[in-house]
């Protein structure tokens, strides 16, 4: 047993030496870049998506029927299918279609389509946490649908918007390993690379599980700073105005 | 011909119990209604109905003679131009200060000049005494100074008919009266209102009509001081009575 770990340690020390490579880091950086851009693309597309079918699910009127039960339909199926599933079904899909899209963008479209039913639902949670009565008010001052979203209840949603969807975003740089199924090369399809090169597990797959430390923990910073910078950025529009209203004053006197 | 006729009016809000239940009230230009009656009985809500906030269930309301079709948007959008409402819980936009919630709709709703906006805003600030405020924000105000800053905002969309929805029930009585002055020089200006208060010294005196609600009902309409000193009906003297004991 401790023989054992001695060997899986030697083993360790002799093969960094020439894991540990320029070219071996090139080729896990690019791996990286792949795992966080099909993040990035598949949730920011997600994030706009799920605008969008917020917007559908929330239109009044008999003739929005259809469309408010499609997007229900949608947000409540995508919701439940498990990542891998769904990476599967388009990628049959898409060859179905005769269509010969690179892996990388059925990575993108499955992300895409799992974020926009999981990010909506939170943008919709957003909305709802601001009060009807808000509605009401820009509604009796003549306000548009849009001018409403816009300027009192997508200000106000904003905050209880932006922490979960970046924790989805960031949580989703992990989940985006399953695509190594389907062999997109991206981190954990690097770390069976090299594993199966004949390098050890702990060197290839413990590299691999750094990195994607260093991928997701300054995402996650960064979340912490822009809900930290939204709560502080309320004073920092009053200071404009301040300066504007004081501007005025003097072109008055 | 009414400026402000209102005829039949019924609304519910779960399609059951009818919150109005054939509400009728005329108003003349320059006048002042004042709707009183016990909680409940839905005077806030006829104010929502003539705003188009809730949509009428029978009844209709016309605007010097002219019918508002509440099932178009065009025409909601017309009423509500000549329009303002002070809610009974301001409601003011959370995410903006004061001034930005008096300037927001005449500037970015009506396409009104910025500047002359933001100093008829201040100058309207001022006069309810909240000059020291333009830049505070709803939730560090109290419900006095935000009620205030309502009023403030609903003149500076300018209308020609205002509503107010018990706009001195958040108010210390020294701000009572303040706000009250602010009401009665608009009456003096001839700005047509639609008044409910509790405030029954105030409503007796500055009241071209008072009508009295009760359960979505007109119970009784008249002068101030046929409902306060004769009234007709059991239940408007009942009411009166207890209000003016109180
Ligand atoms: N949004 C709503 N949804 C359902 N029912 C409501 C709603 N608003 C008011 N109601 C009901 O309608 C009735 C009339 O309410 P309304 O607010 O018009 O009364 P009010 O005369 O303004 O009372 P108060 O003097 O307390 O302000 C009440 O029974 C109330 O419970
Ligand atoms: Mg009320």
């Amino acid at each position: 047993m401790y023989e054992g770990f001695l060997d899986i340690f030697d083993v360790f020390l002799e093969q960094s030496a020439e894991f540990y490579v320029w070219d071996n880091a090139v080729y896990l950086f690019r791996a990286m870049m792949t795992t966080l851009t099909m993040t990035i693309i598949g949730c920011g597309l997600g994030f706009i998506f799920g605008m969008i079918v917020v917007y559908f699910r929330r239109t009044p009127g008999l003739m929005f029927w259809p469309v408010r039960m499609t997007v229900i339909f949608y947000v409540e199926t995508f919701r439940r299918v498990p990542f891998l599933v769904l990476l599967f079904l388009v990628m049959f899909t898409v060859k179905g279609f005769g269509l010969d899209f690179s892996l990388f963008t059925i990575a993108c479209i499955s992300i895409v389509i799992i974020s926009t039913a999981f990010i909506g639902e939170i943008i919709r949670a957003g909305l709802d946490s601001v009060h009807q009565t808000q509605w009401d008010t820009a509604d009796a001052m003549n306000f548009s649908r849009l001018q409403t979203l816009r300027h009192v209840i997508l200000p106000q949603a904003w905050k209880v918007v932006l922490p979960p969807a970046f924790a989805f975003f960031v949580m989703f740089i992990k989940d985006t390993a399953l695509t190594s199924q389907v062999g997109v090369l991206e981190l954990t399809q690097a770390g069976k690379y090299y594993n199966n090169l004949g390098y050890s597990a702990i060197l290839s797959f413990g590299t691999v599980l750094v990195l994607y430390f260093i991928l997701s923990y300054p995402m996650t910073r960064l979340g912490w700073w822009m809900e930290a910078r939204l709560h502080t950025r309320r004073r920092d529009e009053r200071a404009e105005f301040e300066v504007g209203a004081t501007a005025y004053e003097l072109r008055g006197t | 011909m009414h400026h402000l006729e209102v005829d039949g009016l019924t609304a519910t809000y779960d399609g059951k119990i009818l919150v109005l239940d054939g509400v009728s009230i005329q108003v003349g230009k320059g006048e002042i209604v004042s709707v009183i009656g016990p909680s409940g009985s839905g005077k806030s809500t006829l104010l929502r109905v003539i705003m188009g906030l809730l949509k009428p269930k029978a009844g209709h309301v016309k605007l010097d003679g002219d019918e508002v079709d509440y099932g178009n948007k065009k025409s909601v959008k017309a009423l509500r131009d000549r329009f303002s409402i002070v809610f009974q819980q301001f409601n003011l936009f959370q995410n903006m200060d004061a001034l930005r919630n008096v300037t927001i709709a005449p500037v970015k709703i009506r396409k009104r000049d910025a500047q002359k906006v933001e100093k008829e805003a201040i100058e309207l600030l001022g006069k309810v005494g909240l000059g020291d405020k333009l830049h505070s924000y709803p939730d560090e105000l109290s419900g006095g100074q935000q009620q205030r800053v309502a009023i403030a905002r609903a003149l500076a969309l300018r209308p020609e008919i205002l509503l107010l929805d018990e706009v001195t029930s958040a108010l210390d009585p020294e701000l009572v009266n303040e706000v009250l002055d602010a009401i009665r020089i608009l009456a003096k200006d001839g700005m047509t209102m639609m008044i409910v208060s509790h405030e029954m010294g105030f409503v007796r005196e500055i009241s071209t009509e008072v009508i009295m609600m009760d359960e979505g009902k007109v119970i009784e309409v008249g002068s101030a001081e046929q409902i306060f000193d004769n009234p007709q009906t059991s239940r408007c003297q009942d009411f009166v009575g207890k209000i003016l004991r109180h």
